[in-house]
């Protein structure tokens, strides 16, 4: 086997079991946007580590650059101007980029067998070399994360550094951030940690503060410490996520009764045949045929 | 080249053209569709150059289908209004699946169940080529909301289209002298009799 931080626990487009009889440790990344500044260190940490080199855009008279997440871009400093009570104006800035979700949306639409995998200490990775480029990812999952890149046809998203996770490391943002508001280690660890900060901000006056480990997708382990959990539209995140229906649909139950539907066509015509032997021109009619042509001769 | 001077021209060379590309595209089609629907299939990729390059060829083979079907629909649509006698054919479809086609109403060019698969299979490749467009990520970007849909439409409706396939291949081979329609274009004088009396009556009037 491979390292054990980078045992396989589910695979894209695989329908037998997985080895899995290894028990390793839960990793979460824990971002707390109370104590963001926004300074981007991470978003640059992140293009630096992983060999990232994007395009030069435009500035748009915001802070926020590039405009979205991108194929060379895995994390984005999202900046919001809003008013949670009115005449209280908030700037909350939000470090987006895959949630590693504990049911990936994207791992579950996706078709190519080995191109996305959940690691079982819960990073989510796509595996460029088996992507075939169809963005079935983006369509499963439910925080718009994975991009299609022009360059090659594959989707690219945040790894959460599994390469640095799997020898030890902290991921590079986590690293970089000079003020700690990432933060990186076991997820029931983080929880904890999160628990402290929630308490602290509560104190001081953000009495809906809290964590968003949203269970619609059975808990993250990318979490937020949000100032507004009551309200996690303000930061630009889905209030309860979870996988489209949609798509539950279209993996789920659609993929088992279509085989036994063809199946059963098929089979019925055979056993039609079997039965029924082939229907052909009835003795009466060819002979009523041959008459006719010896009248004509 | 006929094989027998009085037996029937049923398809010209052009018709009999048109269909095999839809029908070659609908096997690869099907193929390339079904190796992304599910795991089980996805070995059928390995005939289109692997996973990416089945990625790629599905919606183009899928547009060239898409044009030759719509010429497929321009040429036979006329030959394919319902009327009374079909819906009456239809009502006795047991008969028919007996195979005592021989005591039901005479049927023109086509029977009321051929009638009835080519408005079916117009209904499904109406369905399949806009939520395919939709799908087609290499080129367009929808609202990803469409796209869950678009997803949801195109493979429940390619399943449907496929069975409904998988009826009109059977019906030929199990009904003799039908395929060879398809190859040379012709019918022997005693199938048309039995299987489409009114068309036999109409071609042979002197
Ligand atoms: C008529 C034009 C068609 C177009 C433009 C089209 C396009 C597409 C596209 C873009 C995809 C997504 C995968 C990819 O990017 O290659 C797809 C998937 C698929 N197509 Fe088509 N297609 C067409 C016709 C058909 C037909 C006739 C069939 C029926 C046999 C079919 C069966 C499928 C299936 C089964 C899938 C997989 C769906 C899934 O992953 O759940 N398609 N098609
Ligand atoms: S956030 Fe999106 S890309 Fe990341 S694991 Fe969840 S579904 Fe997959």
């Amino acid at each position: 086997m491979a390292l054990q931080s980078l045992d396989i626990q589910a695979r894209s487009a695989t329908t037998t079991a997985v080895p899995g009889v290894r028990e390793t440790l839960d990793v979460a990344k824990l971002i707390d946007i109370s104590k963001c500044i926004g300074c981007k260190a991470c978003q640059v940490a992140c293009m630096q580590w992983n060999d990232l080199q994007g395009e030069i855009g435009h500035n748009h008279g915001d802070y926020q650059n590039p405009r979205d997440l991108n194929d060379t871009t895995w994390t984005l400093m999202r900046f919001y101007e809003v008013e949670p009570e009115p005449d209280r104006l908030e700037w909350l800035i939000r470090k987006d980029g895959c949630m590693h979700c504990a049911d990936p949306g994207c791992l579950a639409a996706c078709p190519a067998p080995g191109a996305i995998v959940r690691y079982s200490n819960g990073i989510v990775d796509f595996h460029q070399e088996h992507c075939i480029g169809c963005g079935y990812c983006i369509t499963g999952c439910p925080f718009d994360i994975p991009r299609l890149s022009k360059k090659d046809e594959k989707a690219y998203k945040c790894t959460l550094c599994s390469d640095r996770v799997a020898v030890g490391l902290a991921p590079a943002c986590v690293k970089t951030c000079p003020t700690g508001a990432i933060t990186f280690g076991g997820k029931d660890e983080m929880i904890r940690h999160a628990e402290t900060r929630v308490a602290d901000l509560r104190e001081r006056g953000f009495v809906k503060a809290g964590l968003y480990d949203p269970p619609g997708v059975g808990g993250t382990h990318v979490m937020y410490v949000l100032q507004h959990a009551d309200r996690p539209e303000l930061y630009g995140l889905p209030k309860d996520p979870t996988i489209s229906p949609l798509v539950e649909l279209w993996k789920g139950a659609a993929k088992p009764l279509a085989i036994a539907t063809m199946a059963l066509v098929g089979l019925a015509s055979l056993f039609h045949y079997v039965t029924k032997g082939p229907n052909a021109v009835s003795r009466e009619i060819e002979k009523e045929t041959e008459h006719e042509e010896e009248e004509q001769a | 080249m006929r094989r027998d001077p009085r037996d029937l021209v049923r398809y010209t060379a052009g018709q009999r053209a048109v269909h095999w590309i839809v029908g070659i595209s609908f096997i690869l089609l099907g193929m390339s569709g079904l190796a992304l629907f599910h795991p089980a299939f996805y070995p059928f990729s390995l005939l289109f150059g692997g996973g990416a390059w089945t990625r790629i060829l599905h919606p183009i083979i899928g547009v060239v289908m898409a044009l030759a079907f719509v010429v497929m629909v321009i040429r036979f649509t006329r030959y394919n209004l319902m009327r009374r006698v079909d819906w009456q054919w239809i009502g006795r479809i047991g008969e028919m699946v007996n195979g005592s086609d021989e005591t039901m109403p005479a049927q023109g060019k086509y029977n009321g169940g051929q009638k009835l698969l080519f408005w079916l299979l117009l209904i499904c490749m109406l369905l399949l080529i806009p939520s395919g467009v939709v799908l087609w990520r290499a080129y367009f970007d929808f609202p990803v909301e469409w796209v869950r849909w678009a997803a949801v439409v195109h493979s429940a409706t390619a399943v449907v289209m496929i069975c409904l396939i998988f009826v009109h291949v059977y019906a030929a081979i199990w009904v003799t002298g039908t395929i060879r329609a398809m190859w040379y274009g012709t019918v022997t004088r005693a199938w048309a009799k039995q299987h489409h009396r009114t068309w036999y009556e109409e071609v042979t009037k002197p």
